[in-house]
């Protein structure tokens, strides 16, 4: 345990699970926005956005998540000049947010449309029948049922992308897998214990991550 | 499904049993053999005939791999010794290491010898014995060819870019914290970054980096600042205390210098950048202690 006794060490490795937290928070906001957007075009009755939806949807979750990575740093930032900060941590920081939103909100806006799926027809119809638009329909009255049906599944979909975020380290950001390699590198070692470390942090952030949205579900559940 | 499950499991046992028999092997060396009394991966090169070397893969006139075959100094290197041993370079298995598996590998008989731009520090000197050094490396800057960067000093609040882990990368951090750092996992991230102008300047080792300015499709391009700022001579690591080998090793590498052959090695690889031959300084080899 003497490789986390030492203080840069130590910084390193906090700094790194910070660096994992801004990441997720950061592209869970974006993707879940972004992600009802998306699934509000899917069941458009306009069906240019409807394709585009479908579209979204089957390229960035068919695509590696390395790739869309890559690319937002060789594609959007180095050949498209989008330079998102001055700062070169921080630019790659939201380069790896964008690339991490785009990824997430292609299964956020799937679980969605699941969880609007769940909502017996009726209720639209009926909807319809008191004179309210499509927007105001999905709105008030489908989305807010269809949420708290997909709570779990949300949950599971946070869990993937809090290790996820570690694919920001191929551009560069010091995050958890980086900072492991680096400590491996230089505690050829203590190889185990390292690991060890970092695999029981990512458990002991995402365990109760779980069971918090677990019982979020079971209490938000729509009893039907 | 179950039996399936069976099976598997027979079948990595069997294999992890098989992988335990041929690490054991390469130890007990006096046992057995055809007629060698040399111990070590020596011996066990001369009675078995083969040899497996840890080299680099993304390294471009150092240790490169195009498809199944690998070139570079190091390769060449690694076929000097081979050659002394009596084993032909039909039969030396070359294996891909990484800086960070270096050590392991050697530790735990994945490799017999690694000759993989492999800087011998008092640090790896506790887990590993070095024969060498076959070259005196150090580490630089590779800039666009009108750049104004000069040497480290003329870094502060530029792009910088390196590798995750590596020496360099770290001297970076610890003795120019003014100059940004960029990480990529692979140096040839670095120069495409550097290619389309994201980061100002790449540092690693002098020599990695003439590699690279070499490569046709950045002729041209780039220039070797020329003003190292650290000294990395690179040894041929082999496991700890195999004292014998690591002296057989250093009397090859003393041979191929007056012989010509480190000259032809360095000729046919890192020369064809227009670098004259270093000569191998025989007086440096360490004294594998």
């Amino acid at each position: 345990m003497h490789v986390f006794t030492d203080p840069t060490n130590l910084q390193a490795y906090l700094d790194s699970f910070l660096w994992i937290l801004k990441l997720t928070g950061a592209s869970a906001v974006l993707a879940l926005l972004w992600g009802v957007l998306l699934a509000a075009m899917r069941v458009s009755p306009i069906p240019v956005l409807r394709a585009f939806g479908t579209a979204w949807v089957n390229l960035f979750r068919n695509t590696p998540l390395t790739l869309i990575i890559f690319f937002c740093y060789f594609g959007l930032f180095v050949n498209l000049g989008a330079s998102l900060s001055d700062d070169l941590e921080l630019n790659n920081f939201w380069l790896g947010v964008v690339g991490l939103a785009a990824y997430t909100s292609a299964f956020v806006c799937e679980a969605i449309r699941s969880g609007i799926n769940t909502v017996p027809v009726g209720q639209a119809e009926a909807a319809r029948a008191i004179g309210l638009t499509f927007s105001q329909t999905l709105r008030l009255i489908i989305l807010p049922q269809a949420a708290r049906a997909v709570v779990a599944p949300l949950g599971s979909i946070l869990i993937a992308l809090t290790k996820n975020s570690t694919i920001v380290g191929t551009i560069g950001l010091l995050e958890a897998s980086n900072v492991m390699k680096q400590l491996i590198n230089d505690n050829g070692d203590a190889v185990i214990p390292i690991f060890l470390v970092f695999a029981g942090t990512f458990v002991l952030l995402l365990v109760p991550t779980g069971y918090v949205f677990g019982w979020l579900a079971k209490r938000l559940a729509v009893k039907r | 499904m179950r039996t399936k499950g069976i099976v598997a499991l027979a079948a990595m046992a069997a294999l992890a049993f098989s992988a335990a028999a041929c690490g054991g092997g390469g130890d007990d060396d006096n046992a057995g053999g055809g007629g060698s009394t040399a111990t070590g991966v020596v011996g066990k090169a001369e009675r078995e005939k083969k040899l497996v070397i840890g080299v680099k893969a993304d390294q471009p006139g150092l240790g490169l791999q195009t498809g199944q075959q690998y070139e570079g100094f190091d390769i060449e290197i690694g076929k000097i010794i081979a050659k002394a041993l009596g084993v032909d370079a039909a039969n030396i298995e070359w294996k891909t290491t990484v800086s960070a598996n270096r050590e392991p590998f050697i530790q735990q008989g994945t490799v017999d010898l690694v000759v993989a731009t492999y800087t011998i520090n008092d640090e790896r000197k506790q887990k590993v014995s070095f024969a060498g050094p076959y070259f005196v490396a150090g580490q630089d800057l590779l800039v666009p060819m009108n750049s104004t960067i000069t040497g480290p000093e003329s870094l502060e609040g530029k792009k910088v870019c390196s590798v995750t882990g590596s020496t360099p990368a770290k001297r970076i951090q610890t003795d120019y914290p003014k100059a940004s750092l960029q990480l990529f996992d692979a140096y040839s991230k670095c120069v495409e970054a550097l290619a389309n102008n994201a980061v100002d300047a790449v540092t690693t080792d002098d020599i990695i980096l003439a590699g690279y300015a070499s490569q046709s499709q950045y002729a041209g391009k780039f220039k070797v600042v020329g003003k190292t700022f650290s000294t990395e001579p690179y040894g041929i690591g082999l496991k700890k205390d195999d004292k014998s080998s690591c002296e057989k090793i250093n009397e090859i590498l003393k041979a191929a210098a007056t012989d010509g052959s480190y000259k032809t090695a360095w000729d046919a690889t890192l020369g064809k950048s227009g670098t004259p031959a270093p000569t191998l300084d025989v007086s440096k080899l360490t004294n594998c202690g």
